[in-house]
C-alpha cells in the first residue's frame, strides 16, 4: 500500500482525476464509517440504554429516545460503588505490586551475572506459557488450608486476591522490562559505582526513572488485567461485599428473569469510561507494550 | 535498601568537586526503609508460624519458616545481591503458582472432592458425629456457659450438684460453685458466661452447640451437648470406632463398616458410611474422563469445539484486523488518528463488560435483543439458545473484541517493513499482489507468529467470555453433567470441580487441568521452537 500512485502526467480531465482518487483512497472513507458503526455500535447502545428511562435494556432499541438519570442513581442504592472500590483497591495494588517486583527482577536479570541467571530466565519464559487461572482448583484448595491458619490468606480474602495475583506477576511482566531494561546503556550504572553509588541507589535513582514508561505500561496493563479478571475473583471471593465488579455485576444479568439490563447498562458506563479514556490517552505506551507479547483479558 | 559497603564519594579530596558529579551517600533513608520491611516481614512471618504451630499445620509451619529463615538470610547477607531484588517476585510466584500447579499434579491423582474432603482421622470425627444420638430416657440437666481464657466449658446442675468439664475435660464435681435455682451464677477459675451475652454473640453460640463435653473418661458414656444454651443432654454416637481393627460397628444394627482402600468405610453388604477421605488414586481421574460415559463424549466434544474456537478466533480476528492495517495504513487519508481511536474502542471497553452487553443485545425476544430488532427485521433467532448459532455468537462476539488487537499490531508491523525492500520490489517490477504475496505478509508473519500464538492459548482459556455470554449453554442434552455446547475446556473444569458450588470433584477438576497444561505447554513449545524466540532474548 506504500506504493505512491503515479499521477498522469497530463491532467486536465479532472473528472477522471477525482474517479481515480475515488479509487485509490476515496473508498476508504466509506468503509471506515462501516468499522467505525460495526465498533462503536454496542457502546454507543449501552450509553443510550444507561440514560433511558426504562429500567431495562430492552425496548429501548430507539436509541437515546428518553433521557432520565434513574438509572445512575439506581446504582447508588446497589453494592455498585463497593465493588468499584474493591476493584481498585486490588488492580491498584496488584498493579504497584508487579511493578515493583517485575522490575527488580528485571533489574537483576538484566544487570548482574550469577549462577542460575540464564536457567532463570527460560524457567521465566515457560511459567509465562501456563496462566495461573488454570490452576484455579489448587488454588482455592490452597486457601482453604490457608484460612484455616491465618484467615486473611485464606478464602473470601481481598488480601489472598491481592496475593495470587501477584503469584503470577513475575511470570507475566519479567520479560517485558527485562527487554526495556537492557536498552539502558550500561555505562550510566558504571559511572554511577566509580562515584560510589550502591547497587540500590544505581536502581531506585538511575535505573527506574529511565525506564518510567515500561513501569506505566505495566502497571496499566496489570490493572486491566485485573479489573476484567473474573474466574479466580469468583471462586476466591465469597461474600457479597467483597466482590469486584466483574463478579458483582455478572450478577446483575446472569439470571434471564430477573436481569436488571438498566443498573447494568448505567454501572457499565461509570465503569468502563476511567478505563477507556486512560486506555486511549495512553493507547501510543500501551500498543508497544501490547505488541511486546502481553494480551489484555 | 543498601547493604553493600559504601565507598568513599569519589569527589572528596583536592580542591573543589567536580561540578557535574553526584555525591553518594550510604547508609540514609533507605537502610531505615529496609529495617521497617525486615521487621515487618519478621513479624509477620513470626505470626503465621505461630499460627501454623497452634494449628497443627506442619506442612504451611514447614513453608513458611523456609520462606522466612530466607528473606532474613538474603536481606542480612552480602552475598546474595541477585536475590535481594528476585525475591519478593520469586516468593509469591513459588507458593502461588509453581506450587499451585504441582498441587493441581498432586490433587489430580486423588479422589479429593465432597465425600472425600478430610484426611482419615478427620473423617471418623465426623461420622462419630453424625451418627450422635441423644441417649434414649437420659436426664436434661440445667446448664450454663463457661468461659476460661478462650476456652468454652459446660457447668451443669448434676441433683443439686454443679459438675464442670470442657472438650478437653470430662465433667467434674465443683463442690464450691454457687447456683442460683437452675443457673450457675459462680464457678472458682471459670468466668459464667450470661444468657444474654450468649444470645448477641453469635460466633459463641456456634461454639456452644458444637462444644462436646465428655461425662467421663469412657468415651462409652457420651457427653453432654445443647442446642440452646441453658439445658443439656447427653449424647453418644451410635458408631464405635475400633482402630485396631479398622472397623466402625453401628451398635443399633451391628453392621460392621471395614475401611476400604477407595477412602470409604464399607459394610459386608456394600453399604458405605456418607464421609470418606482423601487417598491416592492414581490414574483413577484420567481414565474416568476419558472413558466414563458422563464425561467422555462432552470431553472429546468440547476439546473439539475449544480447538475451533480457539482457531476460528484467531483466524478471523487477525484476518479482520490484518485487512483494516493494509486499507487503512495509507498515509493519503486523513484523520488516521482518529479513525484509529475508533477503532479501536472495542478493544479499550473492558472486556467482561462486552460480553455481557452482547449478552443482552443478542437476546432471542426482539423487544429486547436489539441485534434481532435491527439487523434481522424483528425475527425472532435464538442466538444464545441453539447450538450451531451460539458457537457462531462467541466467534462473532470475540472478532468484535479482538479485532482491533489485531488492527494495532499489523499496523506497527507493517510500519516497520523495511522501506528498501518494498522499493527494490517495485522496481523490480512486482505489482501491488505479487509483493504483498511475497514480501509484506512473509515479513509480517514473522513479527506476529509469537503474537498469534499466545492469542490462541489466551482463547483456549477465555472463561470469561465462554462464561459471560452463553455460560456453556445450550446444555446437552445426552448427558447428566451440567455442560453445554459453547463450554471450553476450562469452563468444563469450571462446572466439574465444584468450586462454586454443587457437586464438588477436585481430583477430576485437575486431572483435566493437567490435561489442559499439556495441551497448551506442547503447542507454546513448538511455537518455540519455530520462532527461536528464546536464542534471542537471552
Amino acid at each position: 500500500m506504500a506504493t505512491t500512485t503515479t499521477r498522469p502526467t497530463t491532467t486536465d480531465r479532472p473528472r477522471v482525476r477525482r474517479g481515480r482518487w475515488f479509487a485509490e483512497v476515496g473508498w476508504k472513507y466509506p468503509v471506515a464509517a462501516v468499522v467505525i458503526v460495526y465498533a462503536a455500535f454496542p457502546l454507543v447502545y449501552v450509553l443510550s440504554a444507561a440514560v433511558a428511562r426504562t429500567g431495562t435494556l430492552t425496548g429501548s432499541t430507539e436509541l437515546f429516545r428518553t433521557f432520565s438519570t434513574a438509572n445512575f442513581e439506581a446504582l447508588n442504592a446497589s453494592r455498585f460503588w463497593t465493588w468499584g472500590v474493591n476493584s481498585l483497591v486490588v488492580g491498584g495494588a496488584t498493579a504497584i505490586g508487579s511493578v515493583l517486583m517485575g522490575a527488580a527482577a528485571a533489574y537483576a536479570f538484566s544487570r548482574f551475572s550469577f549462577r542460575g541467571r540464564r536457567g532463570g530466565l527460560t524457567a521465566l519464559l515457560i511459567i509465562q506459557m501456563f496462566p495461573q487461572m488454570l490452576a484455579f482448583v489448587s488454588i482455592f484448595l490452597l486457601l482453604l488450608a490457608l484460612g484455616d491458619v491465618v484467615p486473611a490468606l485464606g478464602l473470601n480474602s481481598t488480601v489472598a486476591l491481592i496475593c495470587v495475583y501477584l503469584g503470577g506477576a513475575l511470570g507475566t511482566n519479567t520479560f517485558l522490562m527485562y527487554g526495556f531494561f537492557n536498552t539502558v546503556p550500561r555505562e550510566l550504572d558504571e559511572a554511577a559505582r566509580i562515584d560510589g553509588a550502591t547497587h540500590a541507589q544505581i536502581y531506585w535513582t538511575i535505573i527506574l526513572r529511565l525506564v518510567t514508561p515500561i513501569l506505566a505500561v505495566v502497571g496499566l496493563l496489570s490493572f486491566i488485567a485485573t479489573f476484567g479478571e473474573f474466574i479466580l475473583a469468583r471462586v476466591i471471593l465469597t461474600s457479597p461485599e467483597r466482590w469486584t465488579l466483574a463478579v458483582g455485576m455478572y450478577g446483575w444479568v446472569s439470571q434471564e428473569l430477573n436481569a436488571n439490563w438498566g443498573l447494568f447498562a448505567a454501572g457499565a458506563v461509570v465503569a468502563a469510561l476511567p478505563v477507556l479514556l486512560l486506555f486511549l490517552a495512553l493507547q501510543k505506551y500501551i500498543v508497544g507494550g501490547l505488541t511486546a507479547g502481553s494480551v489484555k483479558g | 535498601m543498601s547493604t553493600q559497603a559504601t565507598h568513599a564519594p569519589a569527589a572528596t579530596g583536592t580542591g573543589a568537586p567536580e561540578p557535574h558529579a553526584r555525591r553518594w551517600d550510604g547508609r540514609g533513608g533507605g537502610f531505615l526503609v529496609k529495617l521497617a520491611l525486615m521487621a515487618l516481614v519478621n513479624a509477620v512471618g513470626v505470626s503465621v508460624l505461630w499460627a501454623a504451630y497452634a494449628q497443627g499445620s506442619w506442612a504451611i509451619f514447614a513453608a513458611s519458616l523456609v520462606l522466612l529463615v530466607t528473606a532474613d538470610w538474603v536481606y542480612v547477607s552480602r552475598r546474595a545481591l541477585p536475590l535481594k531484588y528476585v525475591l519478593p517476585g520469586l516468593a509469591f510466584l513459588l507458593v502461588f503458582q509453581l506450587f499451585s500447579m504441582a498441587y493441581t499434579g498432586y490433587v489430580a491423582l486423588t479422589n479429593y472432592g465432597t465425600g472425600h474432603n478430610a484426611t482419615k482421622e478427620q473423617a471418623v470425627d465426623a461420622l462419630l458425629i453424625q451418627a450422635e444420638r441423644r441417649v434414649a430416657d437420659s436426664p436434661s440437666y440445667p446448664l450454663t456457659v463457661v468461659q476460661r481464657g478462650d476456652e468454652v466449658g459446660f457447668a451443669i446442675v448434676d441433683e443439686g450438684d454443679v459438675r464442670v468439664g470442657s472438650a478437653e475435660e470430662p465433667l467434674a464435681d465443683v463442690p464450691d460453685a454457687s447456683v442460683d435455682g437452675r443457673r450457675v451464677t459462680a464457678v472458682p477459675g471459670w468466668d459464667v458466661v450470661p444468657y444474654t451475652a450468649l444470645i448477641s454473640d453469635t460466633a459463641l453460640q456456634q461454639r456452644v452447640v458444637d462444644l462436646r463435653v465428655p461425662v467421663s473418661d469412657d468415651a462409652d458414656d457420651g457427653s453432654i451437648r445443647t442446642r440452646e444454651g441453658s439445658t443439656g443432654q447427653v449424647y453418644s454416637s451410635a458408631l464405635v470406632h475400633d482402630e485396631a481393627a479398622d472397623t466402625l460397628t453401628n451398635t443399633e444394627t451391628g453392621a460392621v463398616y471395614r475401611a476400604t482402600d477407595e477412602g470409604r468405610f464399607v459394610s459386608a453388604d456394600g453399604e458405605a458410611l456418607a464421609v470418606g477421605w482423601r487417598v491416592n488414586v492414581g490414574l483413577e481421574n484420567f481414565t474416568r474422563a476419558f472413558s466414563d460415559d458422563t464425561y467422555s463424549g462432552p470431553l472429546l466434544r468440547i476439546t473439539v469445539w475449544t480447538f475451533g474456537f480457539a482457531i476460528a478466533t484467531v483466524a478471523t480476528s487477525f484476518l479482520l484486523g490484518l485487512v483494516l492495517a493494509l486499507v487503512f495504513d495509507d498515509p493519503r487519508l486523513r484523520g488516521r488518528r482518529v479513525m484509529r481511536t475508533l477503532f479501536i474502542l472495542p478493544y479499550a471497553f473492558p472486556a467482561f463488560l462486552s460480553a455481557l452487553l452482547w449478552r443482552g443485545m443478542l437476546n432471542a425476544n426482539p423487544d429486547y435483543g436489539i441485534v434481532n430488532q435491527l439487523f434481522f427485521l424483528g425475527t425472532r433467532i435464538a442466538w444464545l439458545d441453539d447450538p450451531v448459532l451460539a458457537k457462531l455468537a462467541i466467534i462473532g462476539v470475540n472478532l468484535w473484541l479482538s479485532f482491533p488487537y489485531w488492527f494495532l499490531v499489523c499496523t506497527g508491523a507493517l510500519q516497520s517493513l523495511p522501506g528498501d525492500v518494498m522499493e527494490a520490489a517495485r522496481i523490480d517490477g512486482a505489482g501491488r499482489w505479487r509483493t504483498f504475496r511475497s514480501i509484506t505478509m512473509p515479513l509480517l508473519l514473522v513479527s506476529t507468529t509469537p503474537l498469534l500464538i499466545a492469542s490462541f492459548a489466551f482463547n483456549f482459556n477465555n472463561f470469561t467470555l465462554v462464561y459471560m455470554l452463553t455460560g456453556g449453554g445450550p446444555r446437552f442434552t445426552d448427558t447428566s453433567a451440567t455442560l453445554g455446547h459453547t463450554d471450553i475446556l476450562i469452563s468444563m473444569i469450571y462446572q466439574l470441580s465444584g468450586v462454586a458450588g454443587g457437586r464438588a470433584d477436585y481430583g477430576l477438576a485437575s486431572a483435566l487441568s493437567i490435561v489442559v497444561f499439556v495441551i497448551i505447554g506442547t503447542i507454546s513449545a513448538l511455537a518455540f521452537r519455530r520462532t527461536r524466540r528464546l536464542e534471542e532474548v537471552l
